[in-house]
């Protein structure tokens, strides 16, 4: 998901050049102040007559501690944005007052009702203690995302590099969205000059579980594309642990091995997991 | 049915068909793939100043986005200077409104999808 300034036309007419998954079109921090209304009339045009060629258009809203967030959500909405990304969620309730504000525009605007989709922002200690309440709160809300630098500023610590200061909040963000069934995403990595510092960091969110990562640049894309889709060895070790555990069921086997290891059902819907995702990445051409 | 008295604005009237440029207003920047529109109150038609790098090529449509544009807002009376970087059409539309909205004082409650489009 790569983060772009509504308040900049050159940033915001062609992301898709990239090859990004989705944008998300900020009318947030990024955006001064006394710019909020002018980065509303561009988000309103880019959405609606920029092809972005299937990437999944996200817009974050102001916080609803300010004055601007409900015109956001109206030009969202208007403007047909797949899904809104709430700043600094707090709790349920945030998640549901905003739900309640969508509904609304998506009647107002003659958007089919409940087609606006979801995602929530923790960036406080509350909030992220709250993450189960909040990925539970809504049908349209498809996720949670980390944002660590207002997260660590709470917290009273600095973002180091080391992944510690997050740790916490991480482990504890990605078991509520799993207990929920929403996915979770990880926060930007903004030092641009430490690519290999992205890239451990990378792998490291990949293997505790998320989605996915926030990004601040193209150059970024391509790291977390090589990591999270899956390498050829392991699509053809979840085709035979697939196979082989339909063929065993049948067979009224539970246990048996594939390639030296040891298989049985709970490796079902992670190799399920497997191939998905590569048939999403367009590696995988498979019936399975 | 009779024309909207100058100088009220009813915001979510997506009928209206007047606005009057009340203040001067700017909107947009000098970067690159951007434009600043600026509007003035106008001495009863529009004048529209195009400044532009790609003048050649796109001047005519410049003109035509901002004075359909204009026309659609209800705009008939104002003076308009634009200094174009590069502006896609979405980005000319969004600046022209933005400005003719500030002059109006108006940040909410807007016609998207109406006037707006």
């Amino acid at each position: 998901m790569m983060f772009l300034n509504c308040q900049k036309p050159g940033l915001i007419k062609d992301p898709y050049i990239y090859k990004p998954d989705s944008i998300m079109l900020d009318l947030e921090d990024a955006v001064a102040e006394n710019q909020k209304d002018a980065a509303r009339y561009s988000l309103y045009h880019a959405l609606q007559e920029i092809d972005y060629r299937g990437v999944e258009r996200v817009v974050r809203i102001n916080g609803l501690d300010t004055p601007h967030w409900k015109e956001d959500i109206r030009v969202c909405v208007a403007g047909g944005a797949d899904t809104i990304r709430i700043a600094k969620t707090e709790t349920a309730q945030d998640v549901k007052t905003v739900e309640e504000h969508v509904l609304a525009a998506e009647k107002e605007f003659g958007r089919p009702e409940g087609s606006t989709l979801l995602m929530a922002a923790l960036e406080s200690c509350k909030g992220v203690l709250n993450a189960l309440e909040v990925c539970q709160s809504s049908d349209r809300l498809i996720g949670i995302a980390l944002s660590g630098g207002d997260y660590t500023k709470d917290l009273q610590t600095t973002i180091t590099g080391t992944g510690v200061e997050l740790m916490g909040a991480r482990q504890h963000m990605i078991m509520a969205a799993r207990a929920a069934g929403v996915q979770c995403w990880d926060t930007v990595f903004t030092n641009l000059d430490d690519m290999e510092g992205f890239e451990k960091e990378t792998r490291m969110i990949k293997m505790m579980g998320f989605d996915g990562k926030s990004l601040v640049n193209p150059r970024q894309i391509a790291i977390v594309h090589k990591i999270f889709t899956p390498s050829e060895k392991e699509i053809i070790f979840a085709e035979k642990v697939v196979r082989e555990i339909d063929d065993k069921k049948a067979k009224g086997i539970g246990v048996f091995t594939v390639d030296g290891k040891m298989i049985d059902i709970a490796f079902y819907d992670g190799a399920k997991r497997t191939l998905a995702m590569a048939k999403a990445a367009g590696v995988y051409k498979g019936d399975l | 049915m009779q024309p909207p008295e100058k100088g009220l604005q009813t915001v979510n009237d997506h009928r209206r068909d007047y606005m009057e440029i009340k203040k001067t207003a700017m909107a947009g920047t000098l970067e690159s793939s951007d434009a600043q529109v600026t509007v003035e109150p106008g001495d009863g038609t529009i004048e529209l100043t195009i400044e532009s790098s790609v003048i050649h090529q796109y001047g005519r449509q410049i003109r035509k986005v901002t004075l359909e544009t204009l026309d659609r807002l209800g705009v008939d009376n104002a003076k308009v200077t634009i200094f174009d970087k590069g502006a896609l059409d979405c980005t000319l539309k969004a600046r022209v409104e933005c400005a003719v909205y500030r002059s109006n004082g108006i940040t909410e409650n807007l016609p998207w999808g109406g006037v707006i489009k």
